[in-house]
């Protein structure tokens, strides 16, 4: 049975633990086994805690042993994206900058967690800072497709999709800025929601941009994802941009998955050219189920989404140039003295540190967004970019006017290649054209598998978008269509991914968690 | 000290001459808030370093602001009580440049969306007359880290071999109060810049949200000046007025009203030489130094200078409602300069009389001892003559004199009542100050215990007179030719008779009718 | 509106990195190619548009003054490079205001 504990969904390991048929050691130590089975190909954690996992694995069984009153989820462990603050443990965001570096405090919802007894397997891999959608640009090396370890698994959190399609954990938490929960899911065939801007606290979230982050659930099941959202949701009084109100009712939507008489609207602007035939084949039939079930369909307008990857890319990396200028060399992180300079200044250990820390596509960004944000060119760049974002807000305004949901294709290809896009930012950068306009508008979204793409036999993803702080209709609707989709399958996507212990370990990587 | 070179000055008076100098005044105001700025770290002074912080006021990663909800109230109050617009939409945003003792690597400040704009403070100069002061915004902020400079000989940034960051003020609330260009003050530019900055700390002092100790640090200016040619006797005059500005130098962080004074000094005299000699005067920021009196260039201005200001997106929008300004407008205090205007026209004081009174510090104190009972003349003449003589000879100020002491606004008044019922005469009544100084009592017990009351019996007091008058009958011949300037002879033996406890007024009176003179 | 290799390294110098003259050739090379495509928002319909700092329309979120305790000096210097007295050791700084 042991083996087979890491096949079981996240809802399906809780009602075992509640059930006191297994106990959380067991399932945290066979996860930790399948790790240690398949992280070397798959490289989805940068730090795996064995000792602190199974700590509180066992702290959770002693309470329920005693007859404490459990969270639901107590027992069931975790795997934590590693921009997440995590107290103790190393927290490197993929950057050789913050190698070493432990945080002396725990993000919110890292701390909601371990308040709920969800054992910390380890800290997942990411590109770095979350610029890219590969984790090709983690300072670690990147993470691999569980489908094809030639492959990219997403990203930012090809590390957190990955450990959940590996099987190395039932759940992860991710974050996306601009698709990289969604991005990651899609081209994994996993689940992965991106919740309303504010609707789970940022305190602990090692800010990227600051106005588009939002942490979000990693799962391979609708359910399993509604489930991990609810313990990490709420409001947060460190949060300033926190929503004061409670979770959305997502757990009961995703159980209930009633689409009858919802209205689905396709967006017209997300889904023609330049979108993969298999991703659009398996996008199609995704909505013909909808109908099937009871869902209106409608095709929406939303013209300004033509410019949402031009604003995005001016608002990012402005925002992210500011967040990142306080990786300095002076209170944590790399310090690097410049070679050839004797006694030199803190001006120039500085930027020696910040060019030695900094990978290439975290350099790009940061003088772009410098560039954007410099006097003379602000208006041009920055505010015509915040103009535009006003913009895409209304085309989604009047979209939800009609439509109680939106849907597209999650990104516009299966999984490319590892290293095919490396050299190419702004081809890189198109793979979130699809998931960008939800995290300008604030709207939450969820990306779900569709089937596999008929050309490559890699798994598709489809969007879904709602009104601000209406995130349970993600999940009505994807519930709704997850289960439409495995009785056609006959079974989860997942079921037909390859069995990676049969893999020759063919990709090792630079891989700091020894280290 | 200053390893600068010094700079040619041109005098005073030539400078003003050829000149007109405009200046512009940067206060920074250190709130007195329980907490920083962003979060629920301790403002207290004088901790051990680094133990006054958290992930957000240290730029951990990941870490985030919330707004300290005093701050905001204080920043209103400051803007209302300078008349300022309260806006009804304010935002933070950050302003990015590179420094050490800056964790997060940006300020976050206030750009173009200020809390306060346009005010104007009315202040008063020694001749009393006034200048208007306009205030062009009062926005918030936070202060930074404080480095001390390891290796150098005087621990100095200059030649420093490293430095110690200590991030305890780190996050401190700040006000930025900045005055619009203060044109027309012509050769009393100092004197305004003093008159300015003494009279914004009494307004912030009144409003209770600073201790504004400028010796230590929590009130600070910088001091903008600039030249221009003059063209009119009449600084105020609109030919003046209409010359433009020319270009101006920033001295940073000066620390007490009469520096700032001085600073304005002597950057009109500094500007005056370089533009006499056909030279450019650099925008750049200067130091000023107190033991020497001179500025020395800091920094040029340079595009180095683009802080890349953008709204902070993890802070929400500050947007006082109509409602909260007009309830924090009811807690403001009356205006200093109003307050003293009221007091003195009510305790009926000459200008000279109040402008000592403020001077000696010693408003609240004849406040407190004329709501106690005594009579303003006589509060002023205890406070300001007695006491401030005592204070003066053991080199103390008034109030700490007094403090020390133990006494107060009360045992002032009590005082003056004795010497108003008559019990005391004046030198009975200095008696009892001193013992109440020296820790007898209060002023009753003093002169219950030292036998001090005045003779109250007017048959002793003629027994006396009598006396006095048989034994020198030549002086009270003297006095009944009419010679009354002679009664004081009298009175001294009578008083010599009764122990100094004679009412001399009534013994005069007594002596010179009964030698017919009256 | 293009980019000039003095303007990508005036850009490094504000955002205080140190990037070596390769870097700054290829860097320029890939701004400019990004640029060309941000520039679109340029043409997008935004006159009279109201600029959109933030997601959600929040305002006047405020925490009482009450002080709460933040890290230990130890934790705080925890991840510190270098450090004396308590406090951060950094390299010399240039004289500044
Ligand atoms: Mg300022
Ligand atoms: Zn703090």
């Amino acid at each position: 049975m042991t083996s087979d504990l890491t096949r079981l969904t996240a809802s399906e390991m809780s009602d075992l633990l509640s059930r006191k048929e297994i106990s959380s050691v067991e399932l945290t130590q066979a996860h930790l086994d399948r790790t240690a089975a398949v992280d070397g190909t798959v490289h989805s954690y940068l730090h795996v805690d064995t000792a602190g996992a199974l700590a509180a694995a066992k702290a959770v069984d002693e309470k329920r042993a005693a007859g404490a009153d459990l969270h639901l989820m107590a027992g069931v462990p975790i795997a934590v994206k590693d921009v997440m603050a995590t107290k103790g443990l190393p927290t490197t965001c993929g950057s050789k900058m913050l190698e070493g570096w432990i945080p002396p405090y725990d993000a919110t919802l890292v701390t909601k967690l371990r308040a709920a007894g969800m054992p910390i397997l380890g800290k997942t891999n990411m590109d770095e800072f979350a610029m890219g959608s590969s984790t090709e640009h983690s300072a670690w090396g990147p993470s691999h497709n569980p489908w094809d370890l030639t492959r990219i698994p997403g990203g930012s959190g090809g590390g957190s999709s990955s450990v959940v399609a590996s099987f190395q954990a039932p759940l992860a938490i991710g974050t996306d800025t601009g698709g990289s929960i969604r991005q990651p899911a899609a081209v994994t065939g996993t689940v992965g929601t991106k919740p309303t801007y504010g609707g789970v606290s940022r305190y602990g979230l090692v800010a990227l941009a600051s106005s588009l982050d939002q942490a979000g659930p990693c799962a391979r099941t609708v359910l399993d994802t509604a489930l991990l959202h609810a313990v990490m949701g709420g409001h947060d009084p460190r949060d300033s941009t926190s929503i004061d109100a409670p979770v959305p009712p997502v757990v009961e939507a995703a159980r209930t998955a009633d689409v009858s008489g919802l209205t689905i609207g396709v967006v017209k602007q997300l889904g023609g050219a330049g979108y993969q035939a298999g991703v659009r084949a398996r996008f199609d039939e995704s909505v013909q189920l909808l109908v099937d079930r009871g869902a209106k369909v409608v095709e929406v307008d939303c013209p300004n989404f033509d410019y949402a990857l031009a604003a995005y890319y001016l608002i990012l990396p402005s925002e992210a140039s500011s967040n990142l200028a306080k990786f300095d060399a002076m209170r944590y992180g790399l310090r690097v003295r410049p070679e050839g300079v004797d006694d030199p200044s803190a001006e120039q250990v500085m930027a020696a540190s910040r060019d030695a820390g900094f990978g290439d596509e975290v350099k790009r960004r940061i003088i772009l967004g410098t560039y954007a944000l410099s006097s003379g060119y602000y208006d041009a760049y920055y505010g015509q970019a915040q103009k535009v974002r006003r913009l895409i807000a209304d085309d989604f305004s009047r979209a939800f006017e009609v439509a109680d949901v939106l849907v597209s294709p999650t990104a516009p290809t299966t999984a490319f290649p590892i290293g095919e896009k490396l050299d190419e930012p702004m081809a890189m950068y198109l793979n979130d054209v699809a998931t960008i306009p939800a995290n300008l508008a604030g709207v939450p979204g969820m990306s779900l598998p569709s089937g596999l793409a008929d050309e490559d036999g890699l798994p598709t993803g489809i969007q879904i978008l709602a009104p601000a702080t209406m995130d349970e209709r993600l999940y009505a609707v994807g519930s709704a269509l997850e289960r439409a989709l495995v009785e056609q399958w006959g079974g989860p996507l997942l079921d037909r991914a390859p069995d990676l212990t049969a893999h020759p370990s063919a990709h090792p990587t630079a891989d700091p968690k020894e280290a | 000290m200053s390893s600068h070179a010094a700079e040619p000055v041109l005098s005073y008076e030539e400078a003003l001459e050829q000149f007109d100098p405009v200046m512009g005044l940067e206060v920074h105001v250190e709130l007195g808030t329980r907490t920083k700025m962003f979060c629920g770290c301790s403002t207290q002074f004088g901790a051990p370093p680094n133990t006054h912080v958290c992930p957000v006021c240290l730029g951990l990663p990941g870490a985030l602001p919330v707004v300290n909800e005093i701050g905001v109230q204080s920043a209103i109050r400051i803007g209302l009580a300078l008349d300022c617009k309260i806006a009804p939409w304010s935002r933070f945003a950050r302003k990015n440049y590179f420094y050490p003792d800056m964790p997060k690597n940006f300020q976050t400040s206030q750009y173009d969306e200020p809390i306060a704009v346009d005010g104007h403070l009315d202040v008063e100069l020694e001749d009393g007359t006034y200048y208007r002061v306009e205030i062009e915004r009062a926005h918030m902020e936070e202060d930074t880290g404080k480095s001390l400079h390891v290796g150098g000989a005087t621990g100095r940034i200059h030649g420093a071999d490293h430095s110690l960051v200590d991030y305890n003020r780190a996050g401190i609330p700040l006000i930025e109060i900045v005055t619009k260009p203060m044109p027309g003050a012509g050769a009393r530019a100092p004197e305004v810049a003093r008159a300015y900055v003494s009279a914004l700390r009494d307004i912030l002092k009144s409003l209770g949200v600073s201790d504004v100790k400028m010796e230590e640090g929590s009130m600070r200016a910088d001091v903008n000046l600039s030249l221009r040619p003059k063209v009119a006797a009449d600084a105020t005059g609109e030919a003046q007025l209409a010359v433009p500005l020319g270009t101006r130098s920033e001295t940073k962080n000066v620390n007490s009203f009469r520096s700032v004074e001085r600073a304005v000094r002597y950057e009109i005299t500094r500007h005056a030489a370089v533009l006499a000699e056909g030279g450019r005067v650099l925008q750049e920021t200067r130091h000023w130094h107190e033991d020497t009196g001179v500025t020395t260039s800091g920094r040029e201005k340079s595009d180095a200078d683009d802080y890349r200001y953008f709204p902070e997106p993890d802070l929400v929008p500050v947007a006082p409602t109509p409602e909260m300004v007009e309830a924090l407008r009811a807690t403001l205090p009356e205006p200093p300069a109003a307050r003293r205007k009221r007091l003195q026209s009510a305790w009926g004081y000459a200008d000279l009389e109040m402008r000592d009174v403020v001077n000696a510090g010693l408003l609240e104190v004849i406040e407190e001892t004329v709501s106690a009972g005594a009579s303003s003349t006589a509060a002023r003449k205890w406070w300001l003559g007695e006491i401030a003589r005592r204070a003066s000879a053991d080199a103390m100020d008034v109030t700490a004199y007094a403090a020390e002491r133990g006494v107060t606004p009360a045992h002032i008044a009590e005082l003056d009542g004795l010497v108003a019922s008559g019990r005391l005469n004046d030198s009975m009544a200095r008696q009892v100050l001193d013992g109440v100084l020296d820790g007898e009592g209060t002023p009753t017990a003093v002169a219950d215990a030292r036998g001090l009351e005045l003779v109250q019996d007017d048959g002793a007091l003629e027994a006396a007179v009598d006396a006095v008058i048989a034994a020198n009958a030549g002086v009270a011949d003297k006095i009944r030719e009419g010679k009354v300037a002679a009664a004081g002879a009298l009175i001294g033996q009578v008083m010599k008779e009764l122990k100094g406890q004679a009412d001399a007024a009534k013994a005069r009176e007594l002596i010179l009718a009964k030698l017919g003179a009256s | 509106m293009s980019l000039t290799r003095d303007d990508v390294a005036h850009l490094a110098s504000l955002a205080r990195i140190d990037l070596s003259e390769a870097e700054l050739d290829r860097m320029l090379g890939e701004l400019t190619v990004i640029l060309d495509a941000v520039a679109l928002v340029q043409q997008a319909p935004t006159d009279g548009v109201e600029p959109m700092s933030h997601p959600l329309p929040l305002t006047n979120v405020t925490r009482p003054d009450v002080p709460r305790p933040g890290l230990t000096a130890e934790e705080a210097l925890s991840g510190a490079p270098e450090q004396e007295q308590q406090r951060f050791l950094v390299p010399r700084i240039l004289a500044e205001d």
